[in-house]
């Protein structure tokens, strides 16, 4: 697999563990999107090697969260530095809707594995 | 049978409520079981906006600090309406009743503070002929009861008198006036407020009260209330009449202390504790606020009384079991009828030495006088205009050594940083003070009354000031105006970055120490492993500058504008501003800059207020071709780090021009492109006096004067803020000007605070202290700087280079993976 394009597969959806590929095409401590179908997703991967799923905008002005700065579980949008919990998507010192969030774990080989819903896009 | 010790507080006013918050804010809540007696049948408030009450700024509603539900909240029982009548401190039991029911309540502490009340001197005639209640119309001026009997009596355009020109008495006085009536205020003293004002004070004072209309009458000593039944006029001593509908009666406050007496605990003036806030005479029994007596001294402000109750929860919580209370510096910030008031410490001198610093203006009723002793302020009062009370009360407070130039105490030099013209009390609730994220003066009162008592935690809520930050002494204004004296300390706003808790001084010297050379390492040594986001920028910045070409560079630690050296706009895509050096271009270079401008379908090619061409709406997977393309080095229009030189074409073309100011911008640019610092740094160099390149305005500069000489300014500033450049140095040639820029630009990195322009730091500093280190070496730390400055030159590299050499293979890519749907032929992931 290439690091520096991005990779298109084409599947089913209807499988219930995605493998997004390896945790070190994201670079410590920062974010990636990957879109699945029609959904776009942010994973964050910290510097202590946990990952997080959460939708990819920002919901007060679509702000592309994976350029945000990241660290003891929150993120901060890079646009206007709203912040949220990555674990609950929960906003923090906003009145924003709570972020949506996706479960992904990294495989014992380093692979990010993302749980998907079981419904058909 | 719970485990739990149990306190219980005698009165529920503004200090035995704070001592119970103390308490619980220090995880008492595990060890104590709370009981509160409290004379009023409410909640506590904060007595201290009565006299808002009464004039009508405030709701009764708004100033309860506690409403009953909290007290259920937090588990406290609350007898309220109930008084204590005795206490048993044999058995250790407290004995109360409200006049029909009693209430018995045992205690393993007991905590007395049943504050003061108001004192009222025995006039001939106060009370009706035919009952021991005082005549109609006479009232006192002390408690939300007494606040609606006054209000509803003064209705209609009565004549009042105020018996007392103290502060309660005046702010009485102010409340009066409201509904429509014919004030009086007699004083016993020379002059008004005798205890805070010196004799010119108290005169300024009673100028803008005339001038409101109400009548002051000094040197009065009432001997007789008048009436028969219902007040109708006073008796003074000198034989004098003074007629009237109402009387109310603010001759100052009296501790209540014959619960304590009778319970045989010494009481001189008030109930005497010693540091630790116990009794003299019984180690179970506290005493905190009005009613306490320490080392002799009764205080009557709000702020003494805060120290005593976080002293005795300290010791109670055991967090600090050693806490002493070791008497309060007392200082008060009022109005007083709309006009500002700050006083603190002595009113007169007291020594030989003691420097008196005098402004008097009578025709706009402004005092301020500065007592100075040791070169430290031992007293100062502001009369009407009070901008920097602030910063008084801070060298008060801390002891602080005060600047050489006395007039800097006494004015704000600075006009818009002391908060512009309309104070803020008189500020509309819709008023917008953070203009960057829309929040209103009445949202951030509201914040406050929701409970925001930390500045940090205010911002943190409404979002004000977290912007441009431009706004950010507006919103403290409004704060400490909504707060008063419920504002907490927040120590983290000495704090570099809010996660690592330690100022940049103490910070720097254990990343040295401890040879931390990145972020991470950072968190781990100092901050328990806890990766703060919002400290990570920072921290990023003071480490490059601490460690040139050693620095663990970890990119998450960056903004994304410094992950991928170019500036993101709106839609996520990316601005591009090529170094032009002194703003010198050629023609090569601007063919090439429009083939790339053609090429990657360009949204918009602006010219910069810099003097350079910014390419917007690129992709930022396109940024590294082109940089490519370009063949140009970074502008670093993105970063906080040294921006540009604006300059004029100097002596080359330009008629006037005295100074090479082209060729010196050039040289700038070489020699600084790139260097971090803790804000952005605009430079400028002028050929003239005449400035086109507005050098005045810029963080630092140079300007060609007549006779082959450079002035070397800076802490200018032309954006949210707007500030003229001070004079460093004057020098001869062009190395000159670049040692001393470089100079001082390693200064500013090191001594400021993330995120703080120059300005501010020329401000805080003071040109004259500035100029003593840089210029004449002082400290003798010339020679290092100069060489810390070289070392991050030497240290440069254009970050675009990483077009050839990325530093990570997806540094520029969004999206990592597709996954489109197909046909559910068959299941499972290809990889």
């Amino acid at each position: 697999m290439q690091l520096n394009t991005t990779t298109l597969i084409e599947t089913d959806l209807t499988g219930v563990v995605i493998n997004l590929g390896t945790i070190y095409r994201i670079p410590r401590g920062e974010g990636r999107e990957f879109q699945i179908g029609d959904e776009e997703i942010v994973v964050f991967r910290t510097r202590k090697g946990q990952v997080y799923g959460v939708q990819s905008k920002c919901p007060h002005r679509e702000g592309a969260l994976a350029d945000g700065i990241t660290g003891d579980g929150k993120v901060i949008c890079p646009m206007h530095a709203f912040k949220f919990e990555l674990a609950t998507g929960h906003p923090i010192g906003n009145d924003c809707e709570s972020l949506k969030t996706y479960q992904v774990e990294v495989s014992d080989s380093g692979e990010i594995l993302l749980h998907w819903s079981s419904k058909i896009m | 049978m719970s485990s739990k010790k149990k306190i219980i507080v005698i009165g529920n006013g503004m200090a035995g409520a704070r001592l119970v918050e103390d308490v619980l804010a220090r995880g008492g809540a595990e060890k104590f079981d709370f009981v509160v007696f409290g004379d009023e049948p409410y909640g506590n408030y904060n007595r201290i906006l009565l006299s808002g009450v009464l004039s009508g700024t405030h709701d009764p509603k708004d100033i309860f600090i506690n409403s009953l539900s909290w007290y259920q909240e937090n588990n406290i029982k609350l007898h309220a309406g109930i008084r204590v009548t005795s206490i048993d401190r044999e058995n250790k039991i407290a004995h109360g009743t409200d006049g029909t029911i009693s209430v018995a309540e045992n205690y393993d502490y007991l905590v007395i503070a049943t504050g003061s009340s108001a004192f009222v001197p025995p006039f001939e005639g106060l009370k009706s002929e035919d009952s021991d209640k005082n005549k109609d119309g006479v009232f006192v001026f002390r408690t939300l009861d007494d606040c609606e009997a006054i209000s509803n009596y003064a209705a209609g355009g009565k004549k009042a008198v105020v018996i007392g020109g103290g502060l309660l008495g005046l702010e009485a006085a102010r409340g009066l006036l409201n509904f429509g009536a014919e004030v009086h205020v007699v004083h016993l003293m020379s002059h008004l407020m005798d205890m805070q004002l010196d004799a010119h004070g108290g005169a300024a004072l009673r100028r803008s009260m005339e001038a409101m209309g109400v009548n002051v009458h000094t040197e009065k000593s009432t001997s007789k209330i008048l009436g028969n039944g219902h007040v109708t006029g006073l008796e003074f001593k000198d034989g004098s009449i003074l007629e009237c509908d109402m009387v109310v009666i603010s001759a100052g406050i009296r501790p209540n202390t014959q619960l304590a007496k009778d319970a045989g605990l010494t009481v001189e003036r008030g109930i005497v504790v010693k540091d630790c806030l116990t009794t003299i005479d019984d180690e179970n029994i506290f005493s905190v606020g009005e009613c306490a007596q320490h080392d002799g001294k009764v205080y009557g402000l709000v702020a003494p009384l805060w120290e005593q109750t976080a002293v005795l929860a300290d010791r109670l919580t055991g967090r600090k079991p050693e806490a002493a209370y070791k008497g309060s510096k007392v200082s008060t910030k009022l109005k007083v009828m709309g006009i500002e008031l700050a006083v603190m410490g002595e009113k007169e001198a007291a020594h030989p030495d003691d420097e008196v610093v005098v402004y008097n203006e009578p025709g706009r009723g402004i005092y301020k006088k500065l007592i100075v002793r040791n070169g430290q302020l031992a007293g100062a009062m502001l009369l009407g205009e009070t901008s920097t009370a602030p910063a008084l009360l801070q060298a008060f407070d801390r002891n602080s050594l005060l600047p050489e130039n006395r007039a800097e105490l006494l004015f704000a030099l600075n006009y818009e940083s002391s908060g512009g013209a309309v104070s803020v009390d008189a500020m509309v609730d819709e008023a917008q003070i953070c203009n960057c994220n829309g929040v209103s003066k009445g949202a951030i009162v509201n914040a406050v009354k929701g409970g925001c008592r930390t500045l940090k935690s205010l911002c943190d809520a409404t979002r004000a000031g977290t912007g441009c930050g431009s706004c950010k002494s507006q919103v403290k204004e409004i704060f400490e105006f909504a707060a008063g004296d419920s504002a907490v300390e927040d120590p983290s706003i000495h704090y570099y970055v809010p996660g690592v808790p330690m100022n940049k001084v103490d910070l720097i010297e254990a990343i040295k120490d401890q040879e931390l050379k990145s972020v991470s390492a950072v968190f781990d040594a100092l901050a328990a492993g806890t990766e703060d986001p919002a400290s990570k920028i920072g921290l990023a910045s003071l480490l490059k500058t601490i460690w040139p070409g050693e620095y663990d560079d970890e990119r998450d630690a960056r903004f994304i504008n410094d992950r991928v050296h170019a500036n993101i706009q709106k839609d996520r895509t990316f601005s591009v501003i090529p170094r032009i050096y002194g703003g010198v271009t050629s023609a090569s270079e601007l063919r090439r800059i429009a083939d790339v401008a053609d090429k990657y379908n360009v949204k918009m090619v602006k010219i910069t207020g810099g003097q350079r061409i910014d390419l917007l709406g690129i992709e930022k997977e396109d940024l590294p071709a082109v940089w490519k393309d370009l063949g140009m080095p970074s502008g670093h229009a993105y970063t906080k780090a040294f921006r540009t030189c604006k300059t004029c074409v100097g002596t080359e073309f330009c008629r006037y021009g005295v100074g090479d100011s082209t060729g010196l911008g050039i040289k700038i640019e070489k020699r600084f492109q790139g260097i971090e610092a803790p804000h952005k740094l605009k430079f400028a160099t002028t050929g003239c006096p005449r400035n086109c390149a507005e050098a005045t305005i810029k963080d630092i500069a140079a300007m060609a004067i007549e006779g082959g000489k450079w002035e070397v300014i800076i802490g200018g500033a032309g954006g949210a803020h707007v500030r003229k450049t001070d004079l460093l140095v004057t020098v001869e040639t062009h190395d000159e000007v670049l040692l001393y820029m470089g100079r001082f630009m390693q200064y500013y990195r090191e001594n400021a605070k993330y995120l703080e322009r120059t300005w501010s730091l020329v401000e805080r500093m003071g040109i004259e202290k500035l100029r003593e280190i840089l210029v004449e070496d002082s400290e003798g730390i010339c020679a290092r700087l100069d060489a810390d400055i070289q070392a991050a030159v030497d240290a440069y590299v254009d970050p675009w280079l990483e077009a050839e050499e990325p530093h990570h293979p997806s540094q520029f890519m969004n999206s990592l993976v597709q996954i489109q749907p197909m046909q559910p032929t068959y299941a499972g992931v290809v990889m």
